[in-house]
């Protein structure tokens, strides 16, 4: 795998020179593979909406670089504007963000920006589309009749639209009912899939970025506190909580068998738990 | 019944654009909710949660049937004030909610409003902060608190208006892990200690599991309610709405799918690895 982002000794302080100067990241180096699904975690305040505004460059670092591809970002105007494209953002709540007459236009509203022709962006805009789950008569209808979780999805295909090789979304499942949160998860793992697109995905659930991410980053009081696999981290639970943070109820009871003198092994996911439970009780039923 | 929160045959419909028909909500619906306790209510996106809350204390009126706080007829002109003065309100986003640039003030908004003398308003301000863990903030800018702290904040303004209800709808969905504990110790204390009765809407079924009753809405009609233990075994009903079980319950229902048989009412980790652990401290004997 080739490296798409390279974050190397990452400092940003707001407000500098003012009584408000405020130190939110303070030297966060860390390299993003092609293709890699990353949870980013960590409690309110500690950093991570300004680091993920820094891998588009909608925030300037004070210093250090962020790398794309190789190049930083800040380079010239043209690589800077190419990032913002190359690189999409979802912000929390997105569906605030609609504001066409119908779902069409509003998926469309990216990548006509970028300046692609007219069928190109219609490709895009079924493509996405169906995608995400949407049938071509809600294409035509007014993205303002569509329930809570199709407004989120459209708003997600309107990012997802612009093709971005690197998707970064703040909360996508913030609000939603367990099935709307199911439905945004699986379009975002599709999309992965269909482009060998990165996704970073920030979130509160550790449930959610247990079963989907491969790797988390954990930021806290503006510093990056680890960088490993959900079993590497979650193995750190007194340290998690004392962030802020948790731990999955199934590693909590995990913790709790094991604590009961039961020979099993830190799981963060319910099939790994199916799986070493079946197999202590000796015989799988349908082997 | 002069106590409590009664729905009779609560019918609702949202206002149409240009003469066309409107979205029915609910056509027949009966809740009661008992003074001093402590009911959570679930259910998918657009069940009609919301809207319900909202008839509790006169933001909506009915389009038929009635709605009865504490024997007052919700629909009369003239209980309005005493019925809002009754049931406090508390919504998603704590920043939407925060009126004033001092945590006190903002606290003192609701009682100075309901024309209560200065040294009451006081007692009263200095009570409700102490009460939600926040009085050492009473001089502190509202805008650089975390989303639990704030929440809290909004939590005490209202019960700085000694209501006998507080309606929360979705209060930690934009928290981190430790302001959800935080709000959640806090709504189940004043429940517990001060008799409040707590109406907590949420998607969170962890949350819905503190409660001492769990009302699941669909489709605008009530389709399971009952103890959080009756409720949650219902995983299949939960599933088929669009719902799901919290995280142990649903590692118990997948762990059965396996050939195990185990309860389905273990709603923390402790009870859920009890009853693994039992369950396979019983099979080895009979081995």
């Amino acid at each position: 795998m080739a490296s798409i982002i390279e974050v190397k000794n990452l400092r940003h302080v707001y407000s500098a020179g003012t009584p408000f100067e405020h130190v939110a990241l303070e030297d966060v180096s860390f390299t993003v593979e092609r293709g890699e699904f990353i949870g980013i975690i960590g409690h309110t305040g500690s950093g991570k909406s300004t680091l993920m505004q820094h891998l588009n460059g909608l925030l300037r670092p004070t210093s250090g670089t962020v790398l794309l591809d190789g190049k930083d970002i800040w380079t010239d105007k043209a690589t800077t504007r190419q990032s913002r494209f190359r690189v999409g953002l979802v912000f929390q709540y997105p569906e605030y963000q609609l504001f066409e007459e119908t779902v069409y236009k509003d998926i469309s509203f990216g990548p006509k920006n970028m300046g692609l022709d007219e069928q190109e962006v219609d490709r895009r805009v079924r493509q996405t589309a169906e995608l995400v789950g949407l049938t071509p008569e809600q294409l035509e209808a007014s993205p303002f009749e569509l329930s809570g979780g199709q407004k989120r999805r459209v708003a997600i295909a309107g990012v997802i639209a612009m093709e971005p090789e690197v998707l970064i979304l703040d909360e996508p499942t913030a609000g939603l009912d367990p099935s709307g949160r199911a439905e945004v998860l699986g379009n975002i793992e599709a999309y992965r899939k269909a482009k060998n697109a990165t996704i970073m995905m920030v979130s509160h659930s550790m449930t959610d970025v247990a079963r989907l991410t491969q790797r988390l980053l954990v930021m806290n009081g503006s510093h990056l506190a680890m960088d490993g696999t959900p079993r590497e981290v979650f193995a750190r639970a007194q340290e998690l909580v004392d962030m802020g943070l948790d731990i999955p109820e199934i590693t909590r009871v995990f913790l709790k068998l094991k604590e009961l003198g039961l020979p099993v092994e830190p799981v963060y996911t319910n099939e790994q738990a199916v799986a070493q439970l079946t197999a202590l009780r000796g015989g799988v039923i349908h082997a | 019944m002069n106590t409590g929160i009664q729905t009779e045959h609560l019918a609702y419909q949202y206002p149409g654009v240009d003469n066309t028909p409107g979205v029915a909500v609910f056509e027949d619906l009966n809740i009661s909710i008992a003074e001093g306790s402590f009911v959570a209510i679930l259910g998918s996106n657009g069940c009609g949660k919301s809207t319900l809350a909202k008839h509790f204390n006169a933001i909506l009126l009915p389009s038929g049937g009635k709605v009865y706080v504490c024997g007052m007829d919700t629909a009369k002109e003239d209980r309005i004030i005493p019925i809002r003065r009754n049931v406090g309100m508390v919504f998603q986003n704590p920043d939407n909610q925060i009126v004033a640039n001092v945590v006190e003030e903002d606290v003192a908004f609701g009682p100075e409003n309901l024309g209560i003398a200065s040294p009451m308003i006081r007692k009263r301000v200095d009570e409700a902060l102490k009460q939600v863990d926040m009085y050492q903030y009473r001089e502190h800018a509202p805008h650089l608190l975390s989303g639990g702290q704030k929440q809290r904040v909004a939590i005490a303004g209202v019960i700085a208006m000694e209501p006998k209800f507080i309606v929360l709808d979705e209060p930690t969905a934009m928290l981190d892990p430790k302001g959800r504990r935080e709000v959640m110790q806090t709504v189940s204390r004043l429940n517990r200690e001060k008799g409040i009765t707590v109406v907590l809407i949420t998607h969170h079924m962890d949350e819905a599991a503190m409660a001492q009753r769990v009302v699941v809405l669909h489709k605008g009609q009530v389709a399971l309610d009952g103890s959080p233990k009756e409720v949650f075994s219902q995983v299949e009903v939960l599933h088929g709405i669009g719902l799901a079980a919290p995280e142990t319950v649903e590692l118990c229902n997948d762990l059965n799918h396996q050939g195990f048989d185990l309860p389905l009412d273990c709603l923390n980790a402790e009870e859920c690895a009890q009853a693994i652990y039992d369950m396979l401290q019983t099979r080895g004997q009979e081995d």
